[in-house]
C-alpha cells in the first residue's frame, strides 16, 4: 500500500472484497440450495388454498424468490379472475 | 485398522494429485503400508506425478471388471517399499467405475494389510469424484486462496456430509481437513490474496496445513518425483508437517508469514 493511499484513507483490499463476496454467496448456497427447491411445492399449496375461495387457474399464480443485497424477497403474484367472469 | 483418506477439492488444478502423491509418500516414509488410487478414469495423471507411467500394465478398471488381479495392477513405488500405486484407466470412461467394484477393491486392499488408502479424486462432482469420496473415513479438502476454489470446496464439504457412505448409513461423519495450497504470504500481507484465517472463517473445518506457492512443485512433476522428496524445499517441509499433523503430532504452521526483504536483499536481489 503506497504512502498516498495511506493518507487518503485505506481502500478495501481485493482480498477483503473476495471474503465478503464468498460469505454472501455461501450463505445462499448452503443447505442444499433450499431456495428454488420449495417454490414449486409452495406454489401448488397456495393454489389449493386460494382455490377454496376463488376460482383460479394454477397458471395465475407466480412465485419467485429475489435477492436484493442481503435481503431475500419472496414475491407471490396472483392474478384474480375478472369480476364479470366470476359473476357469470 | 485401515483408514481411507480422500483427497478432493471440487475445482481442478488446485493440487489434488500433487497432494495425493506427497501425502501417501509421507505416510510410507514413516513406515505405514500405503496405497494411493487414481480415481480420474480417462484422465490418469497420478502415474506421471509418481514417475511410474512406464510401468502401468493393468489399471483400476481392469481390476473392477475382473480382467486383472489387484496384485497385477498395483505398482510398487520406485523409492518407498511401503508405497503402492493403483493407476486409473486412460481409455475407459467414468461409468466403468461401479460402486460395488470400488467397495470390493477397497475391502481387498484392507485385507492385504494396507494401513492407509489414499483416494486421489478427480475434479468435479460427477461419478468419479463421488466414488472417490463415498467410502472415505477422512477427507483432505485441497483449496487455493481464490474465490472459485473456496466456493467449490464448500460445495464438496456439503456433498461429503450428505452423500457419503458414512452420511447415508448415519455413522460418525467423515473427518474433514482443510489443506491450503499455492499460498503466497507476500500477496496475503498486501491484501491481494485471501488469508488462511479468512478461509478458515468461511469453510470452518480443521486446517491441516499450508503449502506455499513454489516453483519446486513444477520441478518435482517434471521429474516424476512427489514434491515431498525434494531436498531443501519449503513445499517438501510443508508436506512433511501435514503428514505429522495427520498422524497426531503438534506442529506449528510454517511458511505463512511474510518477511519484508531487508535493504541488502533489495539492493542485491536473490531468490
Amino acid at each position: 500500500m503506497s504512502f498516498l493511499s495511506f493518507l487518503l484513507g485505506s481502500k478495501k483490499t481485493s482480498a477483503s472484497v473476495a471474503k465478503d463476496r464468498l460469505q454472501l454467496i455461501l450463505i445462499n448456497e448452503r443447505g442444499g440450495g433450499r431456495g428454488p427447491d420449495y417454490l414449486p411445492q409452495l406454489q401448488k399449496e397456495l393454489v389449493e388454498v386460494i382455490s377454496r375461495y376463488v376460482n383460479i387457474n394454477p397458471d395465475d399464480i407466480k412465485v419467485s424468490l429475489d435477492r436484493q443485497d442481503s435481503l431475500e424477497v419472496l414475491e407471490v403474484k396472483i392474478e384474480m379472475p375478472q369480476q364479470a367472469e366470476s359473476n357469470a | 485398522m485401515t483408514r481411507i483418506v480422500v483427497v478432493t477439492s471440487g475445482k481442478g488444478g488446485v493440487g489434488k494429485t500433487t497432494t495425493s502423491a506427497s501425502f501417501s509418500a509421507g505416510l510410507a516414509m514413516r513406515g505405514h503400508k500405503t496405497v494411493v488410487i487414481d480415481f480420474d478414469v480417462g484422465l490418469r495423471n497420478l502415474d506421471l506425478i509418481m514417475g511410474c507411467e512406464r510401468r502401468v500394465v493393468y489399471d483400476f478398471v481392469n481390476v473392477i471388471q475382473g480382467e486383472a488381479t489387484l496384485n497385477q495392477a498395483l505398482i510398487r513405488d520406485k523409492q518407498l517399499e511401503n508405497l503402492y500405486i493403483l493407476p486409473a484407466s486412460q481409455t475407459r470412461d467414468k461409468e466403468a467405475l461401479t460402486m460395488e467394484g470400488v467397495e470390493k477393491t477397497l475391502n481387498d486392499l484392507k485385507e492385504m494389510g494396507f494401513e492407509y488408502i489414499v483416494c486421489d479424486s478427480p475434479a468435479g462432482i460427477e461419478t468419479g469424484a463421488l466414488m472417490a469420496s463415498y467410502f472415505a473415513d477422512e477427507a483432505i479438502v485441497v483449496t487455493n486462496p481464490e474465490v472459485s476454489s473456496v466456493r467449490d470446496s464448500d460445495r464438496i464439504l456439503g456433498i461429503l456430509s450428505a452423500k457419503s457412505h458414512r452420511a447415508v448409513s448415519s455413522q460418525e461423519p467423515i473427518k474433514e481437513y482443510l489443506l491450503l495450497t499455492r499460498y503466497n504470504p507476500r500477496r496475503v500481507s498486501d491484501g491481494e490474496m485471501l488469508s488462511l484465517q479468512d478461509i478458515e472463517d468461511i469453510l470452518r473445518i480443521k486446517l491441516i496445513g499450508v503449502i506455499p506457492e513454489s516453483e519446486s512443485v513444477l520441478q518435482a512433476s517434471n521429474q516424476g518425483i512427489p514434491a515431498i522428496h525434494l531436498r531443501d524445499s519449503d513445499v517438501a517441509a510443508a508436506y512433511q508437517d501435514v503428514v505429522s499433523r495427520y498422524l497426531g503430532e503438534d506442529k506449528p504452521l510454517r511458511f505463512v508469514d511474510y518477511e519484508k526483504p531487508g535493504l541488502f536483499k533489495r539492493l542485491f536481489g536473490g531468490k
